[in-house]
């Protein structure tokens, strides 16, 4: 059992553990989006006083918070127990794509060149990291949620302003991964 | 701990995520290259039967684990909002290679890095916060 909890899990299964998730966290009376928790954060340091998208009483979101507190765990058990050490199965033609752009595979989840510890000594390094996850806190607070409440929770109630923010991520995306990555690596 | 099947959820979001390599900067590129069929495949396969069990919940007028009927609220009309906001999310997803869950994931993962990357998220959100007023919404 171990051992088959351990291999890379194919798609159908997790986009099937996915839905249990959404639909589970429904019958705990509450609605899947974890972008949600960003804004709680900046509740709690007290943004609230100053304006007013951050003033609402953090603790009805507390559920949210907890959610988000064991995906971390989850993670560490599958970096841990779940553990394997085969490469990841990229497609060739995505290394090859990023071989041109200077990023190397290794076969790890993330490369070590944008995600390893040399990172912290390189200002750009720094940099990228923090406009990248600035343009998701800024974008998500902005379209309203983010892939679980847009992708997952929106379609999945046939909302067609969730359809229009999903068509926006992959506009950005595209326009991030062919036009403005060759221009920053 | 009432508080405790919430950690539970998340604990098994989290796994799912990381054993599905849905955290994985890599993949994220593999999916805006169109390149392979696995993330569609997550994404296709979770809407797919999210759209059903929604449907059911609605049709059997289902109740949650406190008794009351599981309600959907429908997102406000405009268009733009959605648009530029999901456009803007979308150029930083594919930079980080993360949206919000898997930042946290891969945190826990080990990928401490991912630490600036939620800085900067928490950054953002507060700067929409700061400026909404003067957006197209």
């Amino acid at each position: 059992m171990l051992e088959l909890l351990r291999q890379p899990w194919p798609w159908y299964i997790s986009g099937a553990a996915i839905a249990f998730i959404m639909v589970l966290l429904l019958f705990f009376g509450k609605s899947f989006g974890v972008s949600a928790n960003l804004s709680t954060m900046c509740t709690i340091a007290g943004a609230g006083k100053r304006l007013e998208l951050f003033n609402f009483d953090w603790k009805t979101e507390k559920w949210n918070l907890l959610f988000l507190f064991g995906s971390v765990l989850g993670g560490v058990v599958a970096s841990t127990l779940f553990q394997n050490n085969e490469p990841l199965r990229l497609s060739a033609a995505t290394i090859e794509d990023l071989k041109r752009l200077g990023i190397v595979f290794d076969g790890e989840l993330n490369p070590s060149q944008l995600f390893g510890a040399e990172v912290m000594t390189s200002p750009k390094g720094i940099l990228v990291l923090l406009i990248g996850g600035a343009l998701v806190g800024f974008g998500a607070r902005y379209a309203g949620g983010c892939t679980s409440g847009h992708a997952i929770s929106g379609l999945s109630n046939m909302q067609l302003p969730s359809l229009i923010a999903v068509i926006g991520f992959f506009i950005g995306g595209m326009v991030m991964t062919h036009l403005l990555l060759p221009l920053l690596f | 701990m009432k508080g405790l099947k919430y950690i539970l959820t998340g604990l098994v979001f989290g796994v799912i995520m990381a054993k599905s390599e849905a955290i994985s900067w890599y993949r994220i590129q593999e999916m805006f290259r169109f390149q392979a069929f696995h993330m569609y495949g997550i994404i296709g396969t979770a809407v797919i039967l999210g759209v059903t069990a929604v449907a059911l919940i609605k049709k059997f007028r289902l109740k949650d684990s406190k008794g009351n009927l599981i309600t959907f609220q429908d997102k406000d009309k405009r268009w733009q909002r959605y648009l530029f906001g999901g456009m803007i999310f979308g150029l930083g997803w594919a930079l980080t290679g993360a949206c919000p869950g898997p930042m946290f994931v891969n945190i826990g993962y080990g990928y401490l890095a991912m630490i600036i990357v939620v800085i900067g998220a928490l950054v953002g959100t507060y700067l929409y916060g700061l400026i909404k007023d003067k957006l197209p919404h």
